[in-house]
C-alpha cells in the first residue's frame, strides 16, 4: 500500500486495515508525521507536533490491537484544534496570549477520544480564539488552502480542515461557534459536523462564546464523523450545559435509506443573493438526495436576516467576559516591566491579543454597557428566541433543512481582511444554526473552478443521525467527498 | 437641626459548605495560600463552573427562615470588573433574578419587643480571593483560597433608624444563620461582612437624603462605631450647609473615622449579563418542602417557648436563645433537674463567667449539662447551700467528678440536722454574752444586722456546711428567747 493511499483513506477503512494487521498504527502514525513534516511548511496547518508522544501512543495501540483489546478508534491518528486543552502539550488558541500555555488538564473531548484509542499527532492552527472565518487572525500565521495556496482555508478551524485535506491526519477536531467547522469544511472539501449544543462537553475547550461554542469532528466521510461523534459526545458532570441524554451509536445506526425524508429549502437561503455557481452545486447535491427518495420542500425562516446582527452582539458580549481572565496576572502573556496594575492590564492585553480579538472585546463590552444593554444584548437575546422558533416551526414540516455552507468558495488572502462586515458575511448560512443550538453538517458538493463547495444539512435538536444518514447516502451515490487537492506542488 | 439617620444593610454571609460554590476545592478557612484553589478557582482556560447544590439548599433554608419568597427560577449573572484577586475578570453573582426574594425579619430588641426589618432579597455569589500587601517587598501577593467560596448577600430595605437597631439586626441574623447551620457567622474570619448604607434627613421628612456606603465592617462594635462616626460626619456637613457626596467609604477603626475610597475603584459599570455556563436554578415546591422539613426550631419560636414553658423572663430568654449551643445546653440541664430558673441563673452566671475567663465556648464546657443539673438538684433538695454549691462548681470545673462525688470526698454536706445545729447555736450564744446583750438592746432594724455575727460564728463552727435557712430560723428563735 502506498503512503498516498494510506494518507487519504477513511477512518473506517483504516480501522479495518489496523484490525487486519495490514498496517500498524506506528506505520500509519509515521506516515502522517512524515506528511506533516513535508507539507506543513507550505500550509502552516499545524502549530505543535508531538512525534514522540504520538509514536508512543501508536505502539500502545498496536499492542492493544494485537491483544484484541481495541476500542472504536484505537490506533487512528488525529490532530486536535489548538483550542482543546491537552495536558502537557502547549495549547495556544492561535494567540500570542497563550503562546507558552501548557495546560495541566485534558479537555473532556481529548480524554474521551484518548480513551477510545486515538493517537494524537499535535495541534492545529486556527483563528485567534476562534474569531475569524479565514484563519488570517492566527498569531501563528495564516493557514493556506491546499486546493490553492493563495487562498484561505476558511476558519476558524482552518488548520484542522487544511490538515485533513492534505492527509496529515485522517481525523481532526474543530469547534463551531458561528460556522467554524462547517465553513472551512466547505472551503477545503471535507465533511464537518457541528453537533447540537450540549451534545459534546465544552469542559477544557477554551471559551469564545459559551452559549454558542460546540465541538465536533471533521473527517473525509460522514461515516467517519459518525464514528468520531460517538466517541466525543455525552453528558459531562463538569459541563452544566451538556445534555443529559443517552448517546446513540451514530455509526452502527447509519442508514442510507432516505425514502420519505423531507428536506426543507429555506427561501431566505435560496434567494437572489445566492451565488449562482454555489446554487448550482447545492441543487445538484440536493437532486441526488431527491433521487435517493427524499422530497424537497420550500420553507420559510422569516427572521434569517437578523442572524448576523444577533450573533455579532451575543458572541462578542460573551467573549468580552470570557477573555477577561487573560490579564497577565496568573498565566499567559505578560507585558515587560509594567509600571502599575493598569499598565499591566492594558499592555498585556493590547500586546497579547490581535486586532480582531480586540475588536470583538470592544464590541461586546459596548453591547453590555449601562444604557445599551436593553437595546443590544437584551434585544439580541429576544431575536435569538425568535430565530430558534423559526426553526422549530420549520421542523414541523421537514426532517432536515438544507442550504449552502458558505456563500462562495475559498477567497484569496487579504480579500476580506480590511472589511470585517464582508468577513462576517462568510457565516451568513451557518450562524443561525448556532443561535438555535441545532446540529449542522457540511458535506462536499463538487467543485467550482477547481475549488470545493459544501452542502449544509441542518437537523432537529439532538438528531445528528438524520443529517449523518443523508450525507452518508450522498457520499455513497457521489464521489465529491473523494476529490483531493493536488499536493505535488506543495511537498516540494 | 434634628437629624434622623436612615440605613439599609447588606450582609455578605459565607455559607458553611464543604466545597466551593462552583468547584470541588475545600472551602475551609486557614489553609496555606493558594492550597485550596484548583483550575476552576484560578480561572484557567476552558474551565467551567458546576453549581454546588449545598449552597442552593442553604440559601433556600435562609429564605424559609425569614419567611421569604423563594424564586422559582433564579439565574446567575456575570459581574464584570478587573481586579488581580478576581481570577476570571468577572464574579458569578445573581443580579436580575435572585434565589431569595422579599421577606420580613423580626429582630428582638433588648426590651423584648420585636422590630420588623424588610429583606429586599438575598442572592448567591462567589467570593473573590485576597490581595496580600504585607508579605512581599514592593509586591502584592494573591491568595485565591477564598476565591469561589459561596456567599449569600442579604440586602435590607432602608429600615434602620439607629446604630442599636443595626447591631440588634446583625446579632439576630448571626443567631438565625447559626441556628440554620448555614454559616459559622464568624465575623473575625470574614464569614459575615457588613456594608452599611447611611443617609440623614430632617426629622419628619419623608424623602431620603444622599447616602454613602460604608464597606466591609467586620464586628458588631465597629458597626456601631462606624455608624456613629458617619452620622457625625454627615450631620456636620449638612449643618454647615454642605451636601453629601454619594460614595463608598471605608471605616478606619483605629482613628474611628470613615474615609472615602478612591472614586476610581468604585466608578464601575459591571455590565451584568446572564452566565451562559450555568443553567437557571429551578426550584419547585417539592424541593422547598423537603428543605422546610429540615428546618430546626428558630430563635423566635424558641424564645416564646422558653418564656411560656419554662417561665423564663424575656431578659433571660433573650440572653440564652441567640446562642444555639447555650439554648441546647439549657434544655439539657432542665431535662435532668426540672428547675429552669436556677438552670438559667447558673448558665448565665457562674458557667458563662468561667467560660469567658477561659475563652471557651459552651460546647467545650468541662461541666456537662447533666453534672450542672446534678448540682442544682442538690441545692434544691437542701443538701448544699449556695456557698457550698459554688465550691462544688469550682471543683467540678477542675474535673473532680460529679456533685455527689465532690460532696463525699470533700465532706461538704450541708448540716441540716436540727439537733446538731441547735448544739452549735447554743454554744455560740453561750460564748458570746456581750454580743447577745448588744443584740437584745437593739431595735428590729439593727438586730437584723447584728444577727450576722452569730450566723458567721455558726458557719465557722460548721465549716460552712450549716444549712443557712435552718440556721437563720433557729438562731432568731434562740436569740429572741434570751430575754
Amino acid at each position: 500500500m502506498t503512503d498516498s493511499t494510506l494518507l487519504h483513506a477513511s477512518v473506517s477503512h483504516l480501522r479495518q486495515l489496523l484490525k487486519d494487521r495490514a498496517v500498524s498504527s506506528e506505520e500509519l502514525t509515521q506516515a502522517c508525521l512524515k506528511q506533516i513534516d513535508e507539507t506543513n511548511e507550505a500550509l502552516n496547518a499545524v502549530i505543535t507536533v508531538c512525534p514522540e508522544q504520538a509514536l508512543e501512543s501508536a505502539r500502545a495501540a498496536d499492542s492493544a490491537l494485537a491483544k484484541g483489546e481495541s476500542k472504536s478508534l484505537t490506533g487512528i491518528p488525529l490532530l486536535h484544534k489548538d483550542i482543546f486543552c491537552t495536558r502537557g502539550v502547549r495549547t495556544t488558541c492561535g494567540s500570542r496570549m497563550l503562546e507558552q500555555f501548557v495546560p495541566a488538564y485534558d479537555a473532556t473531548v481529548v480524554s474521551k477520544m484518548k480513551a477510545e484509542g486515538v493517537v494524537m499527532l499535535g495541534k492545529c492552527n486556527m483563528d485567534e480564539f476562534a474569531m475569524g472565518s479565514s484563519n488570517e487572525t492566527s498569531f501563528f500565521g495564516t493557514v493556506k488552502n491546499p486546493w490553492d495556496l493563495s487562498c484561505v482555508p476558511g476558519g476558524s478551524s482552518g488548520g484542522s480542515a487544511a490538515a485533513l485535506a492534505t492527509g496529515m491526519a485522517p481525523l481532526v477536531t474543530g469547534t463551531d461557534t458561528g460556522g467554524s467547522i462547517r465553513q472551512p469544511a466547505s472551503l477545503c472539501g471535507v465533511t464537518g459536523l457541528k453537533p447540537t449544543y450540549g451534545r459534546v462537553s465544552r469542559l477544557g475547550i477554551i471559551a469564545f462564546a459559551s452559549s454558542l461554542d460546540q465541538a465536533g469532528p471533521m473527517a473525509r466521510t460522514a461515516e467517519d464523523c459518525a464514528l468520531a461523534l460517538t466517541a466525543m459526545a455525552g453528558m459531562d458532570d463538569g459541563d452544566s450545559t451538556s445534555a443529559n441524554l443517552p448517546v446513540p451509536d451514530f455509526h452502527s445506526a447509519l442508514n442510507p435509506n432516505l425514502q420519505g425524508l423531507r428536506i426543507g429549502l429555506p427561501r431566505e437561503y435560496f434567494n437572489d443573493d445566492l451565488n449562482t455557481d454555489v446554487r448550482a452545486r447545492v441543487m445538484a447535491a440536493l437532486s441526488e438526495l431527491e433521487k435517493a427518495g427524499a422530497s424537497l420542500i420550500d420553507i420559510d425562516l422569516p427572521h434569517s436576516h437578523y442572524a448576523i446582527a444577533t450573533y455579532y452582539v451575543i458572541a462578542p458580549a460573551e467573549a468580552s467576559a470570557n477573555l477577561a481572565r487573560y490579564d497577565g496576572v496568573r498565566f499567559g502573556y505578560r507585558c515587560e516591566q509594567p509600571s502599575d496594575l493598569e499598565d499591566l492590564y492594558q499592555r498585556s492585553r493590547s500586546e497579547g491579543f490581535g486586532e480582531e480579538v480586540q475588536r470583538r472585546i470592544l464590541v461586546g463590552t459596548y453591547a453590555l454597557s449601562a444604557g445599551f444593554y436593553d437595546a443590544y444584548f437584551n434585544k439580541a437575546q429576544q431575536v435569538r428566541r425568535v430565530i430558534t422558533e423559526d426553526f422549530r416551526r420549520a421542523f414541523e414540516q421537514v426532517d432536515v433543512i438544507a442550504g449552502p455552507s458558505a456563500p462562495g468558495v475559498a477567497f484569496p488572502f487579504g480579500a476580506k481582511q480590511q472589511d470585517p462586515i464582508a468577513m462576517y458575511m462568510e457565516d451568513i448560512y451557518t450562524l443561525a444554526v448556532n443561535l438555535a443550538g441545532l446540529p449542522g453538517l457540511s458535506t462536499p458538493a463538487g467543485l467550482i473552478n477547481g475549488m470545493p463547495v459544501g452542502l449544509q444539512l441542518i437537523g432537529k435538536p439532538f438528531d445528528e443521525q438524520t443529517i449523518l444518514n443523508a450525507a452518508h447516502r450522498l457520499q455513497i451515490d457521489t464521489d465529491w467527498h473523494s476529490a483531493r487537492p493536488n499536493l505535488e506542488t506543495i511537498a516540494s | 437641626m434634628n437629624w434622623e439617620i436612615v440605613m439599609g444593610l447588606e450582609v455578605h454571609l459565607q455559607l458553611a459548605t464543604q466545597s466551593k460554590i462552583f468547584s470541588g476545592s475545600s472551602a475551609q478557612f486557614g489553609a496555606a495560600p493558594n492550597e485550596q484553589a484548583d483550575a476552576v478557582d484560578l480561572g484557567m482556560p476552558g474551565m467551567l463552573p458546576v453549581l454546588n447544590e449545598q449552597a442552593v439548599r442553604y440559601a433556600v433554608k435562609f429564605g424559609l427562615g425569614i419567611g421569604a419568597r423563594i424564586g422559582d427560577r433564579s439565574v446567575f449573572d456575570r459581574k464584570n470588573y478587573f481586579y488581580p484577586d478576581l481570577p476570571k475578570g468577572y464574579q458569578v453573582s445573581q443580579f436580575f433574578s435572585p434565589i431569595v426574594c422579599e421577606g420580613m425579619f423580626e429582630v428582638p430588641l433588648e426590651d423584648g419587643t420585636l422590630f420588623p426589618i424588610r429583606i429586599t432579597r438575598a442572592h448567591l455569589e462567589e467570593d473573590a480571593g485576597k490581595s496580600v500587601h504585607d508579605v512581599f517587598q514592593q509586591e502584592t501577593g494573591i491568595d485565591l483560597n477564598r476565591a469561589g467560596t459561596p456567599l449569600l448577600e442579604i440586602v435590607t430595605e432602608p429600615d434602620f433608624r439607629s446604630a442599636e437597631q443595626a447591631v440588634a439586626y446583625l446579632k439576630a441574623l448571626h443567631s438565625l444563620v447559626t441556628y440554620l447551620g448555614i454559616s459559622d457567622g464568624n465575623m473575625s474570619e470574614g464569614s459575615m461582612r457588613c456594608d452599611i448604607n447611611v443617609s440623614l434627613r430632617e426629622k419628619g421628612s419623608q424623602t431620603l437624603g444622599t447616602r454613602t456606603e460604608i464597606k466591609n465592617v467586620n464586628s458588631f462594635r465597629f458597626v456601631e462605631r462606624a455608624i456613629h462616626s458617619e452620622y457625625e460626619r454627615q450631620a456636620d456637613i449638612l449643618e454647615s450647609g454642605g451636601t453629601i457626596t454619594q460614595e463608598t467609604r471605608l471605616y478606619d477603626a483605629e482613628q474611628n473615622v470613615t474615609r472615602s475610597m478612591r472614586s476610581k475603584e468604585v466608578a464601575n459599570d459591571y455590565r451584568y449579563f446572564p452566565e451562559p455556563d450555568l443553567l437557571p436554578i429551578v426550584i419547585d415546591s417539592d424541593y422547598i418542602e423537603a428543605v422546610r422539613a429540615t428546618l430546626p426550631e428558630l430563635p423566635g419560636a424558641k424564645r416564646t417557648r422558653f418564656t411560656s414553658d419554662y417561665g423564663l423572663s424575656e431578659y433571660d430568654a433573650a440572653l440564652i436563645v441567640p446562642h444555639h449551643a447555650m439554648a441546647d445546653y439549657f434544655e439539657a440541664v432542665v431535662q435532668f433537674c426540672k428547675a429552669p430558673k436556677p438552670a438559667a441563673n447558673w448558665i448565665l452566671g457562674d458557667l458563662s463567667g468561667a467560660l469567658n475567663r477561659n475563652e471557651m465556648g459552651i460546647e467545650e464546657s468541662p461541666i456537662t449539662p447533666e453534672r450542672l443539673a446534678g448540682l442544682i438538684v442538690r441545692i434544691e433538695d437542701g443538701t448544699l447551700s449556695s456557698k457550698l454549691a459554688k465550691q462544688v462548681f469550682d471543683a467540678m470545673w477542675e474535673g473532680e467528678g460529679d456533685t455527689d462525688e465532690i460532696v463525699a470526698t470533700r465532706g461538704l454536706k450541708q448540716v441540716s440536722d436540727s439537733g446538731a445545729l441547735e448544739a452549735m447555736v447554743d454554744e455560740v450564744i453561750a460564748n458570746s454574752p456581750d454580743q447577745v446583750t448588744q443584740y437584745l438592746a437593739a431595735d428590729e432594724a439593727k438586730r437584723k444586722k447584728l444577727s450576722g455575727f452569730f450566723v458567721g460564728q455558726v458557719m465557722k463552727a460548721s465549716k460552712g456546711q450549716a444549712n443557712p435557712q435552718m440556721l437563720n430560723a433557729l438562731l432568731l428563735e434562740k436569740l429572741n428567747n434570751q430575754s
